[in-house]
């Protein structure tokens, strides 16, 4: 198409705007909202169909032993996470995290907010990584925000952990010197052997795997793919890890939340 | 270990009910090693079975093949009011049983 002055004049001025907003808003999404993904879209038909059989997803088991950790009484002020939260609904919560803690300035993902709430109100032991107990609370957290989109702040602290996340997540890594975009962003949509690549989004963990045969956090699916890609594992709660998991939530914004999601 | 299993309240006489139920077990096939190379010994519900106002109405013989936290459905045709009695047993010797009740008209 032949591109005359008043043509190249309006391109010019649109890519300002667009610089301008895109300087507002902090960040051009990497993948655009009309083209956004959830993992479930990649399943099959009855991986999806066990997902939201409200029923018979397995991810339920988890929920409900939830649901019964939230009334427990733990810790040296006896007390437990409904004494606190009476009968304040935790819908939407889960959908803003990762966040930073007001009191600490510190990144917490839902998972250290819960051990969080433990150490510090409730004088209890913080709960092991990947246990049942915490994989179980943090679901029934998730669960209440199902269908609320993901929206997390980058703002004011939080700018300096998206910046460390989205440079870890194009950092090539491994003995296959790949990053997550080489699959995630530049290859989504295709063939890896018998599965298809998805885009790689956070919301549907904790998520039961069929791999596992058990529920799991997303930092259990991250380590899964640094293995996958033969590159070392950091351990649980690693704080590069949450940096990655806020650039990730940023990414999957808008998306609503599935816990407890399935997976392959 | 936990269960969800899922009947009808009430149903119409000579009608056929579905039940739904999910076990939380870890079905420990036996062919999985640990890290230091030892068989992790199979673990897995072997026996379930469901019991009607007393009569068993179904029986299933499970085994390696099957998954974590098993999902079963089945039917049974609704004849009284009563109780389903649900069962199961795994290798080790770990039992559990629920009930749920069911209103039958007609």
């Amino acid at each position: 198409m032949k591109r005359g002055p008043a043509r190249r004049v309006l391109a010019t001025a649109l890519a300002a705007i667009g610089l301008a907003a895109s300087m507002g808003l902090a960040q051009e999404r990497s993948i655009p909202l009309g083209e956004l993904k959830s993992g479930s879209v990649f399943l099959g038909e009855d991986l999806r169909a066990l997902q939201n059989d409200q029923f018979a997803n397995p991810g339920t088991l988890w929920v409900e032993r939830g649901e019964k950790l939230w009334r427990e009484v733990s810790g040296k002020n006896a007390r437990s996470c409904a004494s606190c939260h009476q009968d304040a609904s935790m819908r939407g919560v889960a959908a803003s995290y990762p966040r930073i803690d007001k009191a600490s300035g510190k990144l917490l993902n839902l998972e250290s907010r819960i051990n969080q709430c433990r150490t510090e109100r409730m004088g209890a032991e913080p709960l092991r990584y990947e246990s049942e107990e915490l994989l179980a609370l943090t679901a029934y957290v998730a669960r209440q925000s199902r269908g609320v989109p993901i929206a997390v702040s980058i703002e004011g602290a939080a700018r300096a952990h998206f910046d460390a996340g989205r440079a870890s997540y194009h950092k090539r890594r491994g003995q296959m010197n790949m990053s997550c975009a080489h699959c995630h962003e530049a290859n989504w949509g295709k063939r890896l052997l018998s599965e298809t690549i998805s885009q790689g989004h956070p919301n549907a963990y904790p998520a039961y795997r069929m791999e596992w045969q058990t529920m799991g956090s997303l930092e259990r699916r991250l380590r899964a793919c640094l293995s996958g890609i033969r590159a070392e594992m950091l351990p649980y709660g690693s704080p590069d890890y949450l940096d990655l998991e806020l650039f990730l939530a940023w990414r999957a914004q808008g998306l609503p939340i599935e816990t407890p999601g399935v997976r392959r | 270990m936990a269960a969800r299993i899922q009947i009808p309240p009430r149903a119409k006489r000579g009608e056929i009910v579905e039940i739904r139920v999910l076990i939380q077990h870890s079905m420990e096939t036996g062919y999985r090693h640990d890290d230091v190379g030892r068989v992790i010994k199979r673990n897995v519900i072997n026996l379930f079975s469901c019991r009607y106002n007393g009569v068993e109405v179904f029986r299933a013989d499970l085994s390696s093949g099957i998954s974590a936290n098993p999902y079963l459905q089945f039917y049974t045709v609704a004849e009284a009011s009563g109780d389903l009695e649900f069962s199961w047993i795994d290798d080790e010797g770990q039992q559990d049983s629920e009930r749920q009740s069911i209103v039958v008209n007609g």
